[in-house]
């Protein structure tokens, strides 16, 4: 079966908040698909409802073709899932974590003794295999919950904010990880704040607001599509304000630097340099985060 | 009224979490296993001996051997009470486990399940370590004594529920005090532990069985420990089941309503 998941006008209210707002999307076999948004978008209420731990209020769900609502322990039983929390059970040692999770899929022990250690040593934590994972780092318990999420050897990865909170090292390990899982046919779903993450990682990906989904593609059309190859980023002052608007150059004012995308930078900065008297300049490419803020705004979310 | 009474479907899986505690139990047996004792000789010294040296015999019977079935109905009810108050709470809401756990395929109801049944078990294992104790003392008659180990079960099943109950709905850990207070203490003195209820007035006599679910674990103990059976058995044994099945149905479905949003 090819669609993995289908959502078709899949909708979630609370008391008086409409958390995701009628969206449709299909996650195909084997491809990375990204969920990104401001806080409050509804990514991971999403991630919630397609983990079956949260019902649906109205629309279309499936996962592996089966309904959340109608079979969820079937579902469960082929997902591997990566909280935003890490909710590690603190009673036990990175070993007895992987071996006790094992327990809740039904694994008999002595499998689930062997492939714990396959995993351990898979996130590089073979070394704290008897340590208590309280005793753990940030990063080495990030590992230990991507390790967890693979006991059961998932058809479907659902990754919510997967390095939130890591520093580089550690950032670089799990994305590394999740390549080699990404070229063994896995099929991964995930939210993350970090847009070179999704960047790197993400075959298709959706930019969610309020909701709703706002565009969907594949991270470098994107890009294209809404702002251009690059991005010419001058020091604002009236000077190069009046010769833009002068010329009907489109441009964007964040702080105190004025931007103006385009497609041929060359040009741009020939103008410029001619005729605005620019201070500081410079050239970048165009990133998915200039897609993202020019879709979702600069204000600031809660 | 959102759906506290409709029967939960539990799959054995609810075994899963049972044997996750219970792991976790053996794991650290050396806070486990010492308290029963302890409590056990407290209770043998301080009332048994200590106020059992002025009052000889309440109904025939010493003071002593009195009391010692009320010291396994207490345990019984304060294992199972604590376990699924402040163990499940903390479970919970400061260890995440609960969430960690539906992201398989366990459900909900399988998780509470599970530590309801659990906290069934703490009582069981409190109880077996102090028999031997009263055993020693001998303070209760053997081999009818033995059935106070289904007995806990059941009770401490009960205990369980209620307790699941309240942490279903506290605010916050705190909160957790006002029943043990309000609730647990005042029990543990007016329920025929360490007085005939008899003595009471006739009207709180009739509250304490009633409403007070100790009193019927404590009837039942005693016609165990002494040994002294009769018919009413089955009366305390119905009320403790219907009881039971209320309040652990109840506790599934309020946890439930507070955990699947």
């Amino acid at each position: 079966m090819d669609e993995i998941i289908a959502a078709e006008n899949l909708r979630k209210t609370y008391d008086n908040l409409t958390a995701v707002d009628g969206i449709s999307f299909v996650v195909r076999k084997g491809e990375v698909f990204g969920f990104l948004g401001p806080n409050g978008a509804g990514k991971t209420t999403t991630m919630k409802m397609i983990a079956c731990v949260s019902p649906r209020t109205s629309g279309v769900l499936r996962v592996f073709g089966q309904d959340p609502a109608q079979q969820p322990a079937e579902i469960k039983h082929r997902l591997g899932v990566v909280p935003q929390e890490t909710n590690l059970d603190p009673d036990f040692t990175s070993f007895g974590n992987l071996v006790t999770y094992s327990g809740y899929f039904d694994i008999p022990a002595h499998t689930a003794e062997k492939k714990a250690d396959e995993l351990l040593e898979f996130v590089q934590l073979q070394e704290k295999r008897n340590v208590e994972v309280e005793k753990l780092s940030g990063g080495m318990k990030r590992r230990l919950i991507l390790a967890r999420a693979l006991v059961n050897s998932p058809d479907l990865l659902i990754l919510d904010e997967p390095t939130i909170g890591l520093d580089p090292q550690a950032r670089h390990l799990i994305w590394e990880k999740l390549k080699t899982l990404q070229a063994q046919g896995n099929t991964i779903v995930l939210t993350t704040h970090y847009l070179d993450e999704a960047a790197r990682l993400c075959d298709r990906l959706v930019i969610m607001d309020h909701g709703k989904i706002l565009v969907e593609g594949s991270p470098s059309d994107l890009v294209k599509q809404h702002v251009g190859e690059e991005i010419v980023e001058v020091e604002k002052s009236a000077e190069v304000l009046a010769c833009l608007t002068e010329r009907s150059i489109p441009h964007e004012m964040t702080g105190d630097t004025v931007q103006i995308a385009t497609d041929s930078s060359r040009e741009i900065v020939k103008i410029l340099l001619e005729s605005c008297q620019p201070k500081k300049m410079l050239t970048r490419p165009a990133t998915l985060e200039d897609v993202f803020l020019k879709l979702t705004g600069r204000t600031l979310r809660e | 009224m959102l759906h506290l009474f409709s029967v939960p479907t539990i799959s054995r899986r609810a075994g899963r979490v049972w044997y996750r505690n219970l792991v976790v139990f053996f794991r650290t047996w050396k806070v486990n296993f010492f308290p029963p004792f302890i409590d056990a000789l407290l209770y043998l010294f301080a009332i048994g001996m200590g106020i059992g040296t002025y009052i000889k015999e309440v109904d025939d019977v010493p003071y002593i051997n009195f009391i010692a079935p009320a010291i396994l109905a207490i345990s019984v009810m304060n294992s199972a009470f604590f376990e699924c108050t402040y163990g499940s709470y903390v479970r919970m809401y400061y260890q995440k486990s609960f969430d960690a756990m539906i992201a398989t395929p366990l459900s909900i109801e399988d998780v509470i399940a599970g530590e309801l049944l659990w906290g069934a078990t703490r009582s069981v294992m409190y109880v077996a370590i102090m028999l031997p104790v009263l055993v020693a003392f001998g303070v209760i008659s053997l081999p009818l004594s033995l059935l106070a180990l289904p007995l806990a079960f059941l009770g401490g099943l009960m205990f369980a529920g209620i307790g699941m109950c309240i942490t279903a709905i506290t605010p916050s850990i705190d909160s957790l005090n006002y029943p043990m207070f309000l609730f647990i203490t005042p029990m543990m003195f007016f329920s025929g532990t360490f007085f005939p209820l008899a003595l009471l007035p006739a009207a709180f006599q009739y509250i304490a069985v009633a409403v007070l679910p100790l009193t019927h674990i404590v009837a039942i103990m005693r016609m165990f420990t002494l040994p002294a059976l009769s018919w009413t058995i089955l009366l305390h044994i119905a009320w403790i089941a219907a009881v039971t099945m209320i309040f652990c149905v109840m506790s599934i479905n309020l946890m439930k309503k507070r955990l699947i949003v």
